[in-house]
């Protein structure tokens, strides 16, 4: 099955460590991925809280673009998985707007927009379409004695989007645990990362970081696995400012668990974008050596 | 128009306004002023209320005075009231078939706010009535003896009551149940709210004094394959499946349980919830009726690999003398033949697993409230001390109310037993532990004789309350007095701030639910269920315990969440309801059955196949098929295959469903 790669800003950007190891999981497993061609921003938050018409069909430009080809679309940021996924369900339910939205990709000379085509995150896809059986046989650097504190963040499970349980998700337990990870079971699986409030009201996002890190401390978590860019953002350069501010030292290389799965099959350790990383996340894969 | 059967037909046509239900959305003048031009109405009228006595009068009298021979009365649901009317219809003169309702709440008042539509609607459904009414027959109706003896299922509190008034009152019982006991869930708590008595000591001699009855035949570990048959003469096919222990040798002396290979109890105990262990062979609890061993194939060596030296069965030869273990025993079949049967099937509880951020199966010192129940209960598996599974003693309990219950993600029905269990166990644990209990609670509902009583002196003992619905129980700790504990995170929704609770111990007051063979059981049996799986009563008040199938009762949580002072009372009258039936004697079959034209039936046994009740027999010498009318249905399947068109179906006729519909499309 082929799919269709939607990048979106921060997998050209912070979370170009995400697409490098996204990239190489792929291609470990022999599994096309081709890029969706002239793709724009997915309509972000912000933009729906101004101007949703706009924004929707920001995102719904989109949608139509990937209508040109089969397949499901990939959109690796949670963000951007939420919000396509949203605008697909608006759109499906709502005919009026539909019909604006459709009339205005037509102005743009995008006649045909396919409301069917799924929107899927890469989790989603290597446990329910690849399947964990397929990538337990194909793991050749087994993780074993690498304990990982599992993280989903807020929205890629929000109720709706629904391909695993909404408060306590196990996709990504059972992707580590085929990898050889032990994996540690924990309660704060979808709790807040500190989102964009570690840019508007850093107090409380620095707190929040700092809740998630001392939790995967004190269960003894060599790193954290997260599946979002902006999760890993803020739990790798915001680690610094928490440790200080509650004097409490942290090392934790904060990985996307595409590069956990990519290294575990096999791809080399430089291809999988670790040099972007603030706390060096080298030592991890020096341990599982 | 096209005639009639041949008499001139005299109709009274009678709209009810069922108080402000029909007239609110129905203009029933209306439809008063339009029936009476219809031809062969001789007599329109509107009453308020049509099946009190002065409404029923109307119709006597009108047939009297007017020389009515046709009656049509647009009230409510068939299922309601047909009956009434067409006793009224009798005590006028006329034969009862000759009468016919329409249903104009149900099928229009009700299902719009639309005055117009509905008063159109209400019209036409009169005048398909005054169309069909002409080809009436007077029906005769057929009288068949019932079977005195009744069939009850399901052994728990609902299923032995039921049984027992019956038995006492000199009446054949077949009770049948499932489990290798009888006793049901209350078998399995300590104290009974709000009265804080010992359900063993209340329950116990109820269950021995079945297995003593003469008048009580008692399948245990037994299932329904089939029930077949109508009112007053039902068959039931019964299941034994095999205990592996022959019932009337064991003496329940546990030298069977005591020579196991295996020295100490390794598999969980489905009557402890888990918490105790039981051998392969075992009995499942003291007190259990009867009181006889089984052995479990699921966990016996001899079953797996037959290789086990058999230590039980030598045991019960040489040491007892009884020889009673018979690792060959294969399930059989017995067929029983009632008049009336009671279902009384219970409830399964709610699976705690479905709220994961609640942490049953995950964090071991969850529990749920039936868990409790065993582990306070004396005879439990650890004689009533409440200890927890890594063997503390709680000193800090929280106890989660709703869980399943008033919840959209779940079920949105209450289930009522919660609070006040909820309560009893707050009670027991702090009596016995001395630990603060907290109680997290949406709404505290206790409707019952002395139970906002037991709720008051709750509150004086010092047990907390906390009205919030819970977000998690997390053991995600903050402060070193969280250390070591789990914390239960909720809005407190009086003080308006979300806090956290620590606690040694979760009891998850889950819920109450249809079983899961709900379904499969009302098929079996004809009946019907609600959107949410409870078998559905005749009416919600005034048939609490008959069910749309005559000779068919419910009883207990089968029918909806309730306790036990509720389940015992509905066993009650539901047996009180079987009783009923069994000394009138006999019982009417209604007339709605399909009669063969021996005339035109060319034997091809088309309808004989297809009929799903074999009620159709083949008469060789005629070359004919037969009815046998005690045992139709009047399900129409042969009357629409039939290809001689040689059977048709009394109140069902072609002439009068055509004429029915011509009336419907006339308006």
């Amino acid at each position: 099955m082929a799919y269709v790669y939607y990048p979106g800003c921060s997998l050209k950007g912070t979370g170009v460590s995400y697409e490098k190891s996204l990239l190489a999981t792929f291609k470990r497993l022999n599994i096309p991925l081709q890029e969706l061609d002239d793709w724009n921003c997915c309509g972000a938050t912000s933009y729906m809280s101004i101007s949703e018409e706009q924004a929707l069909l920001l995102s719904a430009r989109n949608l139509a673009l990937a209508s040109e080809n089969d397949g499901d679309i990939i959109a690796p940021c949670s963000a951007c998985y939420m919000i396509l996924n949203r605008t697909a369900n608006i759109l499906r339910d709502d005919r009026t707007l539909r019909q604006k939205i459709v009339e205005k990709l037509k102005n743009v000379g995008l006649e045909h927009l396919n409301l069917s085509v799924r929107v899927r995150h890469p989790l989603d896809v290597l446990v329910n379409d690849v399947g964990l059986d397929t990538i337990r046989s194909a793991v050749v650097n087994k993780l074993t004695g690498l304990r990982v504190f599992p993280y989903y963040g807020c929205l890629i499970v929000r109720p709706g989007n629904g391909f695993d349980h909404p408060t306590y998700p196990t996709s990504l337990d059972r992707l580590l645990e085929a990898l050889g990870c032990e994996v540690i079971d924990h309660p704060l699986k979808t709790r807040c990362c500190g989102g964009s409030l570690t840019g508007t009201l850093e107090e409380v996002g620095v707190r929040l970081v700092y809740i998630l890190l001392k939790e995967a401390k004190k269960r003894g978590a060599h790193t954290l696995a997260t599946l979002c860019a902006l999760c890993q953002f803020n739990l790798d350069v915001y680690q610094e400012k928490a440790a200080r501010k509650y004097n409490e030292a942290f090392d934790f290389p904060i990985l996307f668990f595409t590069q956990l799965v990519a290294f575990a099959l096999g791809a080399n350790p430089r291809d999988i974008g670790l040099e972007h990383h603030f706390v060096p996340a080298e030592q991890v894969f020096e341990m599982v050596r | 128009m096209k005639q009639g059967n041949g008499t001139v037909p005299r109709i009274g046509v009678y709209v009810c306004h069922c108080g402000t239900n029909i007239a609110g959305n129905v203009d029933v003048k209306a439809v008063v002023d339009f029936a009476s031009k219809l031809p062969g109405v001789v007599v329109a009228r509107e009453y308020k209320y049509m099946c009190s006595d002065p409404g029923q009068s109307l119709i006597k009298n009108d047939i009297r005075e007017k020389n009515l021979n046709r009656v049509i009365v647009a009230s409510c649901s068939p299922h309601l009231h047909e009956h009434t009317f067409r006793h009224a219809t009798l005590e006028g003169g006329q034969n009862p078939y000759l009468f016919h309702m329409v249903n104009i709440r149900e099928q229009v008042s009700w299902v719009t706010e639309d005055k117009m539509s509905a008063t159109e609607k209400a019209k036409a459904l009169v005048e398909a009535a005054v169309y069909r009414v002409r080809y009436h027959e007077a029906l005769e109706t057929k009288e068949v003896p019932v079977n005195p003896d009744v069939l009850i299922i399901g052994g728990g509190i609902a299923g032995i009551t039921a049984a027992l008034t019956l038995a006492n009152a000199g009446k054949k019982v077949y009770l049948v149940e499932r489990d290798y006991s009888i006793g049901g869930h209350m078998a399995k708590f300590d104290k009974t709210f709000p009265t804080l008595d010992c359900a063993s000591c209340i329950l116990t001699p109820k269950m021995t004094a079945v297995k003593d009855h003469p008048n009580i035949h008692l399948f245990t570990y037994s299932e329904i394959l089939e029930i077949d048959g109508y009112v007053g003469n039902f068959t039931a096919r019964i299941l034994k499946k095999p205990r592996y222990v022959i019932e009337d040798r064991c003496i329940g002396c546990y030298v069977c349980v005591e020579h196991c290979v295996y020295k100490t109890p390794k598999f969980p105990s489905e009557f402890d919830e888990g918490l105790g262990l039981r051998k392969p062979v075992f009995i499942p609890f003291p007190q259990a009726v009867p009181l006889i061993a089984a052995i479990d194939p699921e966990t016996c060596i001899e079953f797996k690999s037959h290789r086990c030296k058999k230590t039980c069965q030598e045991a019960c030869r040489d040491l007892v003398g009884r020889d009673a273990i018979d690792f060959t025993q294969r399930e059989e079949v017995v067929e029983v033949q009632v008049g009336a049967i009671i279902v009384a099937t219970g409830f399964k509880t709610f699976d705690a697993r479905r709220i994961p951020e609640y942490g049953y199966g995950r964090y071991p010192n969850v529990y749920t409230s039936l868990e409790i129940e065993r582990l306070v209960n004396s005879s439990g598996p650890t004689g009533g001390e409440i200890v927890m599974r890594d063997g503390r003693k709680p000193r800090r309990v929280g106890i989660i109310h709703c869980v399943g219950s008033r919840d959209r993600n779940f079920n949105p029905w209450c289930s009522r037993v919660c609070c006040m269990y909820s309560l009893k166990l707050a009670h027991l644990v702090r009596e016995r532990t001395g630990a603060e209990v907290y109680n997290f609670y949406i709404d505290i509902r206790t409707p019952g004789k002395g139970y906002e009583e037991f709720y008051e002196k709750l509150m004086q003992e010092g047990v907390h309350f906390i009205r919030g619905k819970v977000a998690e129980v997390t053991d995600w700790t903050i402060t070193p007095e969280e250390t070591g504990k789990l914390v239960i995170r909720v809005e407190d929704s009086l003080v308006g701030v979300v806090r956290r609770i620590p606690v040694d111990m979760v009891i998850l007051s889950v819920g109450l639910e249809p079983r899961d063979d709900a379904e499969e059981v009302r098929r079996q049996l004809n009946i019907s269920c609600s959107s949410e799986g409870w078998f559905l009563e005749r009416h919600p008040k005034l048939a609490p315990v008959s069910t749309f199938t005559d000779g068919i009762f419910i009883a207990g949580a089968c029918q909806g969440p309730k306790d036990i002072p509720d389940t015992v009372a509905q066993a009650g009258a539901a047996a009180a309801e079987a009783l009923a039936l069994i000394d009138r004697g006999s019982v009417e079959l209604e007339p709605n059955i399909a009669v063969i034209d021996e005339q035109k039936c060319s034997g091809c046994h088309v309808c004989i196949a297809l009929c799903p009740y074999s009620a159709i027999a083949f008469n060789e010498e005629k070359n004919v098929a037969v009815i046998n009318e005690a045992l139709c249905k009047g399900c129409g399947v042969c009357v629409g295959t039939c290809p001689s068109k040689a059977i048709t179906q009394q109140l069902f006729t072609d002439e009068e469903l055509l004429a029915e519909i011509e009336g419907v499309l006339l308006v």
